[in-house]
Order: structure tokens, then C-alpha cells, then sequence
């Protein structure tokens, strides 16, 4: 069953240094408020693995908390480059950081596989490209039915999961809508998940096509109105385009990124979208699964 | 030169352009109504939406975010704006979009744009300079390689210079024609590869025999050594040399229309 707890509650209980952290979100639902309490925690060492790390994961690695990034597509759509990480990447700032890059249907499948608890699945992709012979994790099969060769990924486990939806219930059932990206795949593929979610209402009335993530397969669940922002969250708010534009003056120096960061996530504990909730239901702790 | 106004050839009061307008109006032009088309961000995204305010009202538009048949009144920011998903027939994950949809074969042309370009089409949108210590990070693979592997067709949308249109990529993140006649069946990928590549100046089509770009058509105004000056490599030129159809003011209208809703523009409407 899914504890509800407060956000920096479950950061520190769900999230440890050295842990392989996928927060996904492909661009709908991106978790923002738990990755920034992850920042105020000042997490170190982490693995951060997602298909499409943008401005949050831009701003994780600035902040010194990325060793590693497993990614597929790492830029600010329709914009430009992610400047934090390019920084890390090409100069090693504010340390080196390590890359494991795939394609969208490679990464994908990776937690497909961890998701079924299988140690790899194959797939069409890869073949001819410069990623064979330098992403790890990869290599080629031979189908046992048709003789065909094909990529072959292996599973991903994460060590914890953080995604972002419309809603839970008091019980800590999950229900997710619009574009649902590999957000189910990666909390079944994790040890542990978090889910911050927009409101917490007494019943989930199903809706069609949402993703539902039952209780017993979720460790937590925080309560984070705006949480997604500035990504989007369908049916509660926009997405707020102007803010990615902005992020590329505010990204591309140093200091001017750090104290960006300084004033609107580490001196802000609980601003609106992070804050704590007090609603009395009890922790009943431990992991997920 | 891009941003500089052209005039079409010809007399008459047709309104100015830029290359860049050239360049988008022919990708749209590319894609034929009822086109079930896999779109990138960005320039790819303007051009297919162009095509469906004009010629191809029943362009299907997919993009990667899992969102098929999506008809946005604004070309999105992103691949997943909100737009795409309430507009779309339907949303499906991304597992799903990228194995039962475009794995699958079921998408007709693949539009892709790039940082480099070589003479067979493959395509860099990983690196400038060496992967392990690169001048410039790009974004990446993202869906392009399996787009560029797996559909019917692909359109590329680049523009032409020096720095694009390279001998040698940095990066081969999508695989063209490889290097050359039967290298895709080699490699087993099973899509058509790049059939179309639509800069600046004009368009180019890969020879049928060598697999190797040819420049076909020129944009109204642009010079044949332009070209070759603007290629990094001995750039293969055919022996019946189109010029492009200037765009009409019908075209220029609703793209700029469109641009004018872009972006930005989901706070602003019009």
C-alpha cells in the first residue's frame, strides 16, 4: 500500500545518494516539485535516467546531483540545448558526468523489460547508427525463429521511480491522463516509486484512457498542487511555454543559473505547488512492493 | 542568406518571402492528403501543419508523445503540447507508439530534421566534434533513428551550408542509405529511407542507382554554384534542373498565420 506523506518526508525516505532516480514525464506531467526537493535535499551520486531529461534534469545536474545520465533526447523542445548539461558534458561543470545514451524505442524498452521482470527484450533500432559499440547495454541477438538480427536491450530497474499525476485516493490509488509517456513502465520497472499528485479526492472516477496505478504498486504518494509546473498537467494547467523560452537566458551562465536556483528552489521550501499536506492519514511506510 | 526577401521570378505584385518560407511551403507541398506522417519538433512540425491548412486537410499527424491523428489549431512547442493529445483520434503510451505504430510499418513518411547531413542522407543530430569530447552536445537520437529505419518514406528538412551538408558526419545517429547501394538491406532496416531532402535552396533526391543526393529543383532566385559553394562534398547535380514553384500568396498566408499562433501562442490567439 502507498504511503501518503509529505513530499520532503518521502524525498528522504524513497531517494539516497548513489540511487538510480528515474523521474519521468514526456512532457506532460513532468515531476518538477519532487525533483526540486530532491535538489534541497541535496542528493549526490544519483543516476538519473529519463527519455527526455529537460529543464528539471538540466537543473539536477547543474546543481551537482547527477553522476550519471541514461537518456535518449536531452535538449529543451522547440527552443534549443539544455545548457547545464551541456556544460557538464563538454566541460565537466559543476562535475563530469557520465552518459549512457539511447534511442527513444531502445530507453523505452529498457523499462519495458524491467517493467515484465525480464533481463532483456529485443527490438527493431540501432542497426547502422554510431550508438552500437558505444551505449552500453546494448548489443545484437539472433531471433531463434527466423534467424534475424536484432538490438537487444537490457532491463532497467531503477532504484526509484518519480512521476507526476492529475490525482490519487485516500487509499493511495493512482489514476494518470492525457499523455502518459513511459510513466507506468518506469514505476512497475523501480524497486520504489513516488507519485505527487495534484489533488487527493475521496474517489477516482475512472476516466478513458487513464493510466491507473493501484496502491499495492506504489510506495508513496505526496501531495503537490502545481507540481508539474512548468510542464503541464491536463484538465488542471498549461503548459507554460514562455518559461521554457526563458530558461535559456537564465541557463546559459553559471552564476546566473545558480542563482536562479538559489531563490526559487532552495530558499523555497514550500512554495505553492510543494507544499506539505497535513490531512492525518498516517505513514504506514515501507516499500512498495 | 536566410531572412533575406526574395521575390519570385516573374512579373506581377506576388508577395515576398524568405528561404526559409520557401523551404517550409515545399515540405509541405511533399506531403500528399490522406499521409500518415511521423513529425519531429520544430521546422517539421510548421511544414506539416502547414500542409494540413492547405492541400491535406486528412494529413494524419502523429508524433512520437504517443499522440495519432492530433489536429492542433497552433503548432506546438513540444511534441507532447496538450493541444496534440485533445485534438488527437487517440493518445497511446510511448511503448506503444514506437512498437506497435512505427515498428510496425504503419507510418507512410517520416519528416526529420538535423544538425548534419552526408551524400548517402544519413543524418547527425548527436555531435559536433569527437562523441567523448564534443565542441557541441546536441540533443540526440530521440526518435529519429527508428523513424529514419522504419517508415515508408523520409523527408528531411535541413538547411544548406557549409556546417550542414558535411563529407564526413561527426555523428551517424540515423541511418540514410549507410554507405550506399544495399546497405539498408544489409542493416535490415526495412523502410524506404530518405526519398526527399528540402533545404533552403532547393531539393535533392537520392539517385536510384548510387543512392548518392541529387539536387533536383532550385528555390526561385538561387544560383547553381550557390549550391555546390554551400556542399560540403562533389555535389551530383541532375541533367534536368527544376526550379521551384514560388509560394503562392495562399501558402504564405496560412503560414504565417500559423507562425503567428506559434510558440508563445498559447497564451496569445488570433
Amino acid at each position: 500500500m502507498a504511503a501518503l506523506m509529505s513530499l520532503a518526508e518521502a524525498v528522504a525516505d524513497l531517494v539516497h545518494d548513489g540511487d538510480t532516480v528515474a523521474m519521468e514525464g514526456f512532457t506532460h506531467l513532468i515531476p518538477f516539485a519532487a525533483g526540486h526537493e530532491v535538489i534541497r535535499q541535496r542528493r549526490r551520486d544519483l543516476t538519473l535516467v529519463r527519455l527526455t531529461p529537460d529543464l528539471l534534469y538540466d537543473q539536477l545536474i547543474g546543481m551537482g546531483c547527477c553522476a550519471k545520465l541514461v537518456f535518449s533526447w536531452g535538449g529543451n523542445p522547440g527552443v534549443g540545448s539544455l545548457h547545464r548539461f551541456r556544460d557538464a558534458v563538454e566541460r565537466g561543470w559543476p562535475n563530469p558526468v557520465t552518459i549512457e545514451e539511447h534511442t527513444h524505442a531502445g530507453l523505452t524498452m529498457r523499462y519495458v523489460a524491467g517493467a515484465q521482470d525480464l533481463p532483456f527484450l529485443p527490438l527493431r533500432a540501432y542497426a547502422g547508427t554510431d550508438l552500437v559499440g558505444r551505449t552500453a547495454n546494448l548489443a545484437t541477438i539472433r531471433c531463434p525463429f527466423t534467424g534475424e538480427e536484432l538490438a537487444a536491450v537490457a532491463a532497467l530497474r531503477p532504484d526509484v521511480a518519480i512521476v507526476h499525476a492529475q490525482q490519487a485516493d485516500r487509499r493511495g490509488n493512482v489514476q494518470l491522463w492525457g499523455i502518459s509517456g513511459v510513466q507506468k513502465e518506469a514505476v512497475l520497472a523501480a524497486r520504489r516509486s513516488l507519485v505527487t499528485v495534484e489533488e487527493v479526492v475521496d474517489r477516482l472516477e475512472p476516466r478513458p484512457g487513464a493510466v491507473v496505478l493501484p496502491s499495492w504498486v506504489v510506495s508513496a504518494v505526496a501531495l503537490a498542487p502545481g507540481g508539474a509546473a512548468p510542464s503541464y498537467a491536463a484538465g488542471y494547467y498549461e503548459r507554460d511555454n514562455a518559461f521554457y523560452e526563458a530558461w535559456d537566458a537564465i541557463s546559459r551562465d553559471r552564476d546566473r543559473f545558480a542563482a536562479w536556483m538559489a531563490e526559487h528552489v532552495l530558499r523555497a521550501p514550500a512554495t505553492v505547488g510543494e507544499s506539505t499536506v497535513g490531512d492525518g492519514v498516517a505513514r504506514n511506510g515501507g516499500e512498495g512492493r | 542568406m536566410t531572412g533575406a526577401e526574395v521575390h519570385p521570378d516573374g512579373a506581377g505584385p506576388a508577395t515576398p518571402y524568405s528561404p526559409t518560407e520557401m523551404m517550409t511551403v515545399a515540405a509541405a507541398r511533399a506531403l500528399a492528403d490522406g499521409t500518415v506522417c511521423f513529425v519531429g519538433i520544430g521546422a517539421p512540425s510548421l511544414a506539416a501543419n502547414l500542409a494540413r491548412r492547405t492541400h491535406a486537410p486528412d494529413l494524419v499527424l502523429v508524433y512520437e508523445s504517443g499522440t495519432i491523428g492530433a489536429k492542433p489549431s497552433v503548432p506546438p512547442l513540444s511534441i507532447g503540447d496538450g493541444e496534440l493529445a485533445e485534438t488527437a483520434d487517440t493518445v497511446v503510451s510511448v511503448p506503444e507508439i514506437f512498437t506497435y505504430w512505427l515498428q510496425a510499418g504503419r507510418i507512410d513518411v517520416g519528416f526529420l530534421g538535423a544538425a548534419q547531413i552526408d551524400r548517402f542522407a544519413n543524418l547527425n543530430s548527436t555531435v559536433i566534434g569527437p562523441y567523448d569530447r564534443p565542441q557541441v552536445r546536441l540533443p540526440g537520437a530521440g526518435g529519429a533513428p527508428e523513424i529514419a529505419a522504419a517508415c515508408r518514406s523520409v523527408i528531411v528538412l535541413i538547411r544548406q551550408n557549409l556546417r550542414t551538408f558535411v563529407d564526413r558526419l561527426d555523428f551517424r545517429t540515423s541511418v540514410g542509405f549507410g554507405d550506399g547501394p544495399g546497405h539498408r538491406e544489409r542493416l535490415g532496416l526495412r523502410g524506404g529511407g530518405p526519398q526527399l531532402v528540402i533545404t533552403d535552396l532547393g531539393i535533392l533526391r537520392p539517385d536510384p542507382a548510387t543512392c548518392e543526393l541529387v539536387l533536383c529543383q532550385l528555390h526561385p532566385g538561387v544560383q547553381l554554384d550557390e549550391v555546390r559553394a554551400r556542399t560540403g562534398w562533389d555535389l551530383a547535380v541532375a541533367d534536368e534542373l527544376t526550379v521551384s514553384e514560388p509560394p503562392s500568396d495562399a501558402e504564405l498566408a496560412a503560414l504565417r498565420a500559423l507562425q503567428r499562433r506559434e510558440a508563445k501562442g498559447s497564451l496569445t490567439s488570433d
